[in-house]
This record gives structure tokens, C-alpha cells and sequence, in this order.
């Protein structure tokens, strides 16, 4: 007999076995009684929906995308895909105003970035809030990361061609937030790389990840600019020998896993050359040594695991790169979710979750006399700033403090 | 306490608590008649819950058997109206793969036409598209009014039907023996399972609709009817691998249906004829799953790998030819049997053949021929008047309960249909759920201990759902269980000794298909319940 020899299902949420983990590590199933937990959202519900359409439950929306469920899962069940699947293809509410302009980050900050002192000032106004509020429902409480008068990409301009001396050379993907927010932590990059010889170009053309985009249901424009973005990667990677790094995790984990999954773009080719700064780092420094200079400064940090770190299973490197450091104290907060989940944490509807979810974080965090929270993600250091009175780096930038 | 009932005189007394019975009990209560039902199980326990749950369009016999093909046609329409809650309009493929006949198809349209069952002959191309599961290699295509039927709800539906006209069900009650006066059955003996005691009860027409078991029960009087017991075996597959009921286009053989039945997809059946004295044993053997894996892939190449929850068997009450003294011809159809007429004993009758299609059919024949007997004149209203859960459009039960939980909402208005308005306090409590898999809660398990005739787990499962998803009782058994504690129905523990008793019911029919997934499942639910909650596994 040759019963079912090949029982490995496409239909990947009949491996779920209901042992009901993935709602235990859930942040929001314990936060917010509505959400139905990843367990019900997924496989149980996807079973639902195969029957007919109209069991979708528009609940699913609060799910964070955080893909804690599928780390937790031991039946390696795409718990986290399938939620966001089942939105993409099911959910019948429209997106909305508040956001189209809260998901097309690369728009909205070409048009800010000219005006950027006048529009970080205006949007920190109590009366600009309120109105924000009522009008687009993007919560009053949450603050703004500030816009940059000058993007990262036009100051890097000036450094291009002092780059080419090096012998080694990387393709940085800087995202959105370092482009238009924060160039610092771009510049930081530039000088840590220098240091340990390596050059730093951009990619031809580099378009936003996307992951705002897909959470906010933009399916067309995230394929648009995926499509834009594995043009460069490969380019970089596969004509000009380049990998490509990047300091956002969430932009490198959308490239690398949301990219195939959920937006059905192939990316096989060139994945194990798209990777995070700090793994880079880890990798070069345990490969060559760490020889680099550095001051005395003594640091004390606390490193806070953002969610898809956890699913890239890459926060090891970031810990272990910071350890690496003489002068630098590291404390490792235990993972957990920080609440924002990207833009989640603007909207109003969701701002009482976000901050339950995040709390027992920021009490940790409160607790100790850190100079520094260190995070990859820019959206948990917008939401430890806010929500804490400590000051979040990304680990590159760390590093840069430290360099003499 | 003496149960009220045992002391009454009925007009009817109907053994068997299937498709038939319950259909019997509707037709008669509903004449005005004093009925009782009596049933060794739980409803819907024999060939009612055994089967594919396929809502013939009549198709699969037009070939063959004209007269089944014409009965089905009938009665899908007539079905479609009464019972809409427990049916889903899926239509019918009958598609030809390219190691059959391509030429059948036209004999086969040929013979539709003349059974008045509508067909139309598409483009493979078509046909893929409205069914995308389908084998892409298929040579032809037809498309039929097949559907699908839930056959426990469509029981439990005529049993609500039977009891708001007055009639009597009694479940766990097994006939024991046929009391006899000179040349006339009076009434029947009778042992209650739960309260272990035997009990006379007394009416004017006895009606046995035993199905497979009428043949035993028919020995009581001294009657002789012979059945020939061919056991079927069907798979359950973990999700809906289609969404429209898959035919071969060829002569009925092995494995040749596939229909989509609530969350799930079934494939069956195999065909093998069994001494009478197993039709009890209704184990599945890998001979039986290797050929229905086999034969399905042929059909829907994702069964290769698609998760199998299940494997059951279940017995056609197929009825021996009166006239064939070799006892191997099978009558086709319908066998209503007078024993006056028959045998020279009064007071009996005999219904049995048939199919779950024609249960209404068969229970109006019967209840016509009860009627003639006790003379009475009253007209069968049975194919005109809607079944409970049937009376109202999903959307206009949506409305009025439109508060609850969407997914709970669909679910429960899919299972119970216009009742379902009855299950919902809609506080949290009874909104929690119960079982995970099929979005039953707490409101609807309440809902059915109160007004289904609920008397243990197994019962509970036909009712609503609970313990037929994929995690088969993993979770939602306990839960069940102990509202059934604490709503009175049993003690802490005889609700030990049902849930396990349960859990073995499930792991029978895991068994045959335990590997994989399932198989790990199956592990980690006896984990849970033998090594953490310590519960013992049944003596038995």
C-alpha cells in the first residue's frame, strides 16, 4: 500500500493540531477581547471560509502582523500569512483616508520633506491632534516621528564617490524612515562601515517595502514597489556582486518573507544576499575580528526584541554584535511586543490595545538607569520614546557612539 | 420515575429512529395520529448517518435504475423547499476522465432527459473553472442539480416537526420483543438503556423502519424478510477540497462521488457485501482506504495530500426479492411491506429499501397504508410545509441575530437554520466557544440539551457539530461534557465514563487513517486528557 506517500499539504493550516500555543504568545488575543486569537483567525477560521466566503470575521483586523503565533507554533504553521491572506482576500471594508496616508510612507515624505520644520511643528500642536483625531481617527495621544529637512538619499549623494575606494562593497537598503525621518542612523551606518572597510552604495532605484502597505490592504501598490525594489536587489546582488544590507527589520523581513508569501513575488534567487546590518556586522567581525577604535565612553543599554526579529530569528546578532563592544553594558529585555505594530498603534481604534500591550515593557524599561533602549525597529523606538522617558538607538548607531 | 409515556395507547408505534422514522413520526403526527417512537441508539445512529450526504439529483442512477432516478428528482425538489437549512444547492459535475468512455456521456444525458433531471453539457474548460479541484486532464463534463444534505440535521428537523404535532421519541429504548395477540401485533417490549428497565407499550400499527435491522426485529413475529447487507466505506477529508459534488461519468463503481458536506469533503463509497451478523462490526480495513485514496486521487488530485480526518462504514438495507427463493436479486426501490397481506399478521408493517432521498417519500407510503388501516382520512402535507429551521431565509434570521459574533453567527444559522434565533442570550458566556473547530457555543450546546433530545456527547456531536472538526473532541469534548454536568443530564461520573467513551467513539474512526497530521493530533489529545487530566479509558 501506498497510502497518501506524499501527505505534505499545500493547505498548510491542516498541520495545526489546536494545541492553541499561538494564542497564549498573542499579544493582542490578550489585550483586546474582540480579536478571536490567531488559532480561531487562522487555521480554524480558513476552514470556515473555505466552506463560504461569508464566514470571514472583519475581527481579523486586529491582528498586528506581529508573527509571534508563527514563531510560537510548533507545527510550523503560517498562522500570521494566513490571517493576512484571509484579509486581503475576504475583507470587504475599504481602506481608508487616514490610511492611504499613514501606509504610503515614501508619498508622504517627499511631500514633507521640504516643509519639514513647519510640518514637525504643526503636527505637535494639541488643537492639530485633536483635529487629526476627529477628522482621519489617528489618535491624538500617539506623537509623530519628525520629518528631516534634508532626505538621507541627498546627503548621501556627497559621500558616493568617496565610497568606491573601498575594497568590499554593500547595497544599502535605507528605507523610508532613515530617508526621511532619520538620516542619522544612515550616516551612522556609512561611518561603522567605513570603519570596518567596507563601501556603502544605495540600490538604482529603492521604493518603500511595503509593509505598511499590506497591512493597510494596498495590495497593488506593495506589488508595484516589490517589483521596483527585487529589480535593484538583483541588480546589486546578482550583476554588481553587492548583498544587500538594511538597519529597518521590518523592511528586510517584508522583502525576504512577506514578498514570496503574500505577495506572491519570487525572490529565491538573491534571499540569502538580503540581510540586516547587525547580522552583516556579527558575521565580518567574527570572521575577521573586531579591530575597529573606540573611545571610552561607557554605555549601559537595554535590547528590546521588535516582532519580526523574533520571526527572523535574527535578534542573536544584534545582542551578540552589542556584546562584541567594550564599554557597552547590555541588558536583554525579555521579547515582547512594544504594541505599535507599525502604523497600528496610530489609529484610534486601536491606541488603548497598543499601549495595554506594550506596558509591562515600558514599566521594565522605566525601572532601570539605561542610557539607552536599542532596537532594530523604528516603529518600537517610536513607541519607547514615546510611552518611556529613555532614548532608543538603533545597535548601528550605538556602534557609531562608540567609534573613536 | 416511571416515564408517563409507557402507560398511553398509541395509534402508531414506529421502531427506528432514522431519516424514516423520523419522517414516519412527522407524517403522522402531523395527520393527527398518536405516535411514539422508539430508537435502540440516537437518531440518524444507522444507514441515515452513514452515507455521503449527497442530495441526489437522481443522475447516478438514470442509467441504470429509472424508476430511483425519477423518485430522486422528485424529492430533491421537494427537499430543496422543505428542508433548505439542511441543504446546500452546490450542483453536480459528472465528469469523464480520460480512462473512461467519453461516449457514455451521451446515454447518460439521454437517460437524464428522460428521468426529467436537467443537464447541461459544458466545456472541460468550463467546468474546471467552476470547479477548480476537478482533474485537469477531464475529456467532458456535465452539470446536474446534485447538492448536498446534512442527514442528522434533516433528522433532528422531522423529530422537532413530530414533537411540536405531539409525538413521542424515545432514544436508548431497544425493542426487545413484538407482543403478539392471535393474529395481530399490539404493542412492543421494550429496554431503556439508560434506566436498564424493560417496559410494554401498546398501539395499533406497529411500524418497523429498522432499516438493516428490520430483518432482526421481523424475527420477533416469526417473519422472514431478507436483507443483503453491503457495508460502504467513505473517507472525511479535513477541509473543502470542493465546493460542487464530483461524479464519475461511467457505470456506478467504487470511490466515484466526492461531495463537499459543511467544512468538510467526503469520497465513497466501496461496495462489498457482508454476512448479517457483522452489520454491526462496521470497521474500515486498509483494503477499503487504499482504494478510496486511490480512486479519489483519479477525480481530485490534492486528495494525494489533503488531511483525512476520518474513515466510517455504514450498511445499504438492501431487501432481498420476495419472489427470488435465491435470496441474491435485490429489489429496486422502495419495499412496503403489509404483513396481513404478507405474512397473515395484523397490526405490522414493514418499510425499508429506499434511500436517504426518498426517507419523505417512503414515510408518506407508509403513513398512507397506517391510515387505511385505522381508517382515517387525512391528506400527507408533508412535501408542502417547510421543516422547522427551514421557515426563514438565512438573511432574515441574520438580521434578528446580528449581534452575535460573525462567525458564530454563520455557523449557527448554517446548523439550525430560523432556530437559531432560540440559542442566543448573547452574553459572553454564552457566546464563549465550545468547540473551536466549528464555532459551536456555549449557547448553542444550551440550546440543544434543552430542545433536542440531548442524552449523551455522541447525541450532542450529531446536534451541533461538536467534536467533528479537525481536532475530533481535543477540545471541545470536556467543555461539552461538563455543561452537560452541570445542566443536570448526568453525574460527574457517568460524564467520565461518556467522555471517554467518546473519545474512543472518535479514535474508531481515526484508526484506519492514522497517519500524519492526524496521527499527531491523536497524540497530543490523549496527552492531554490520559496523561494531564487522568482520565481512565473505558473497561469496555
Amino acid at each position: 500500500m501506498q497510502l497518501q506517500q506524499y501527505a505534505i499539504n499545500k493547505d498548510n493550516f491542516e498541520q495545526c493540531i489546536k494545541c492553541t500555543i499561538c494564542t497564549v504568545y498573542c499579544p493582542v488575543a490578550a489585550a483586546n477581547p474582540d480579536y478571536p486569537g490567531p488559532k480561531q483567525a487562522g487555521p480554524d477560521g480558513e476552514r470556515l471560509r473555505l466552506k463560504k466566503a461569508n464566514f470571514y470575521d472583519e475581527a481579523l483586523k486586529y491582528c498586528i502582523n506581529c508573527k509571534r503565533c508563527e514563531v510560537a507554533c510548533p507545527s510550523n504553521v503560517r498562522i500570521g500569512d494566513i490571517i493576512q491572506t484571509a484579509r486581503i482576500k475576504y475583507s470587504k471594508k475599504k481602506p481608508a483616508l487616514r490610511d492611504f496616508i499613514l501606509s504610503h510612507t515614501d508619498l508622504v515624505g517627499t511631500l514633507a520633506t521640504p516643509f519639514a520644520p513647519l510640518v514637525n511643528t504643526f503636527l505637535d500642536i494639541k488643537p492639530v491632534k485633536k483635529a487629526l483625531d476627529r477628522t482621519l481617527k489617528i489618535d491624538h495621544r500617539r506623537s509623530f516621528p519628525g520629518y528631516s529637512s534634508q532626505t538621507f538619499e541627498s546627503w548621501y549623494k556627497k559621500q558616493a564617490a568617496e565610497q568606491l575606494q573601498y575594497k568590499t562593497q554593500v547595497s544599502y537598503f535605507h528605507g523610508c524612515y532613515t530617508n526621511y525621518n532619520y538620516p542619522q542612523l544612515g550616516k551612522d551606518l556609512v561611518k561603522v562601515m567605513n570603519a570596518c572597510g567596507v563601501g556603502v552604495h544605495l540600490l538604482t532605484k529603492e521604493k518603500c517595502c511595503g509593509v505598511a502597505l499590506i497591512s493597510n490592504g494596498f495590495l497593488k501598490q506593495a506589488k508595484k514597489q516589490a517589483e521596483v525594489n527585487m529589480h535593484s536587489i538583483r541588480k546589486s546582488v546578482l550583476e554588481d556582486n553587492r548583498p544587500v544590507i538594511a538597519t529597518s527589520s521590518s523592511c528586510i523581513f517584508t522583502i525576504r518573507d512577506e514578498y514570496p508569501h503574500l505577495l506572491d513575488i519570487k525572490n529565491s534567487d538573491v534571499r540569502d544576499q538580503v540581510e540586516l546590518a547587525t547580522r552583516y556586522l556579527y558575521r565580518l567581525f567574527r570572521e575577521k575580528g573586531n579591530n575597529l577604535q573606540y573611545n571610552d565612553k561607557k554605555l549601559k543599554v537595554a535590547y528590546h526584541t521588535p516582532c519580526h526579529m523574533e520571526k527572523l530569528g535574527w535578534s542573536y546578532y544584534s545582542m551578540e554584535l552589542l556584546r562584541m563592544i567594550p564599554g557597552i553594558e547590555l541588558k536583554i529585555l525579555s521579547s515582547q511586543c512594544c504594541g505599535i505594530a507599525g502604523t497600528y498603534g496610530f489609529k484610534k481604534e486601536n491606541y488603548t490595545t497598543s499601549q495595554e500591550i506594550g506596558s509591562s515593557l515600558f514599566e521594565t524599561i522605566e525601572k532601570d538607569d539605561f542610557d539607552y533602549v536599542v532596537t532594530d525597529c523604528e516603529t518600537c523606538k517610536w513607541q519607547i520614546e514615546m510611552s518611556t522617558s529613555r532614548k532608543c538607538e538603533h545597535p548601528v548607531s550605538i556602534l557609531a557612539k562608540v567609534l573613536k | 420515575m416511571q416515564n408517563p409515556e409507557y402507560s398511553k395507547t398509541f395509534d402508531v408505534i414506529i421502531i427506528g429512529g432514522g431519516a424514516t422514522g423520523a419522517g414516519i413520526a412527522r407524517d403522522c403526527s402531523r395527520r393527527g395520529l398518536k405516535a411514539i417512537l422508539l430508537e435502540r441508539k440516537d437518531i440518524a445512529t444507522g444507514a441515515t448517518g452513514r452515507n455521503h450526504g449527497l442530495l441526489h439529483s437522481g443522475a447516478r442512477y438514470a442509467v441504470t435504475d429509472k424508476e430511483s432516478a425519477e423518485e430522486c428528482i422528485t424529492e430533491n425538489k421537494i427537499l430543496k423547499n422543505i428542508a433548505s437549512h439542511c441543504i446546500e444547492k452546490t450542483d453536480g459535475l459528472f465528469v469523464t476522465l480520460p480512462e473512461d468512455d467519453l461516449s457514455y456521456q451521451a446515454r447518460f444525458v439521454k437517460a437524464c432527459n428522460e428521468a426529467e433531471i436537467e443537464t447541461e453539457i459544458i466545456d472541460p474548460e468550463e467546468a474546471i473553472l467552476l470547479e477548480p479541484s476537478v482533474h485537469p486532464d477531464i475529456t467532458g463534463a456535465v452539470r446536474v442539480p446534485d447538492g448536498s444534505i446534512d442527514p442528522f440535521r434533516l433528522t433532528v428537523s422531522n423529530i422537532l416537526d413530530a414533537t411540536e404535532h405531539g409525538a413521542v421519541i424515545l432514544t436508548y429504548h431497544e425493542v426487545t420483543g413484538l407482543i403478539q395477540e392471535q393474529a395481530r401485533v399490539t404493542g412492543v417490549k421494550v429496554y431503556d438503556h439508560q434506566t436498564k428497565e424493560n417496559h410494554s407499550i401498546y398501539g395499533s400499527v406497529i411500524v418497523n423502519a429498522g432499516g438493516i435491522w428490520g430483518q432482526h426485529i421481523s424475527t420477533f413475529a416469526g417473519i422472514t424478510i431478507n436483507m443483503l447487507p453491503a457495508k460502504g466505506a467513505l473517507l472525511i477529508f479535513g477541509h473543502r477540497v470542493n465546493n460542487m459534488v464530483l461524479n464519475r461519468c461511467r457505470k456506478p463503481a467504487d470511490a466515484d462521488i466526492l461531495v463537499p458536506g459543511d467544512t468538510i469533503s467526503l469520497i465513497g463509497t466501496t461496495s462489498s457485501n457482508i454476512p448479517y451478523d457483522q452489520i454491526d462490526n462496521m470497521m474500515v480495513t486498509p483494503q477499503e482506504v487504499d482504494v478510496l485514496i486511490r480512486e479519489g486521487e483519479k477525480l481530485v488530485p490534492s486528495l494525494a495530500y489533503t488531511r483525512i480526518l476520518r474513515a466510517y462504514a455504514g450498511v445499504r438495507p438492501l431487501v432481498a426479492a420476495d419472489n427470488d427463493p435465491t435470496g441474491r436479486n435485490v429489489s429496486r426501490g422502495i419495499v412496503l411491506l403489509d404483513h396481513a397481506e404478507r405474512d397473515g399478521l395484523e397490526g405490522y408493517i414493514t418499510i425499508t429499501g429506499g434511500k436517504l432521498m426518498t426517507y419523505r417519500l417512503m414515510a408518506e407510503w407508509a403513513t398512507d397504508l397506517i391510515c387505511k388501516k385505522l381508517n382515517i382520512n387525512a391528506v400527507c402535507t408533508t412535501a408542502g410545509e417547510k421543516l422547522p429551521g427551514s421557515r426563514a431565509s438565512a438573511e432574515e434570521i441574520n438580521e434578528k441575530i446580528i449581534s452575535i459574533p460573525a462567525t458564530q453567527r454563520q455557523s449557527a444559522i448554517y446548523r439550525h437554520g430560523d432556530r437559531a434565533g432560540k440559542l442566543a442570550e448573547n452574553t459572553q458566556t454564552e457566546n464563549s466557544l465550545v468547540c473551536e473547530c466549528e464555532e459551536v457555543s456555549v449557547g448553542e450546546v444550551k440550546y440543544a440539551l434543552k430542545e433536542l433530545n440531548v442524552k449523551k456527547l455522541v447525541d450532542l456531536r450529531r446536534r451541533t457539530r461538536v467534536g467533528m472538526g479537525t481536532c475530533q473532541g481535543e477540545l471541545c469534548a470536556c467543555r461539552a461534557s461538563g455543561l452537560m454536568g452541570s445542566s443536570g443530564i448526568y453525574c460527574t461520573k457517568r460524564a467520565k465514563e461518556d467522555l471517554s467513551a467518546f473519545l474512543n467513539e472518535r479514535w474508531k474512526g481515526i484508526y484506519p487513517v492514522a497517519w500524519g497530521d492526524t496521527l499527531r493530533e491523536c497524540e497530543y489529545t490523549s496527552w492531554v486528557y490520559e496523561s494531564v487530566c487522568g482520565l481512565k479509558p473505558n473497561q469496555d
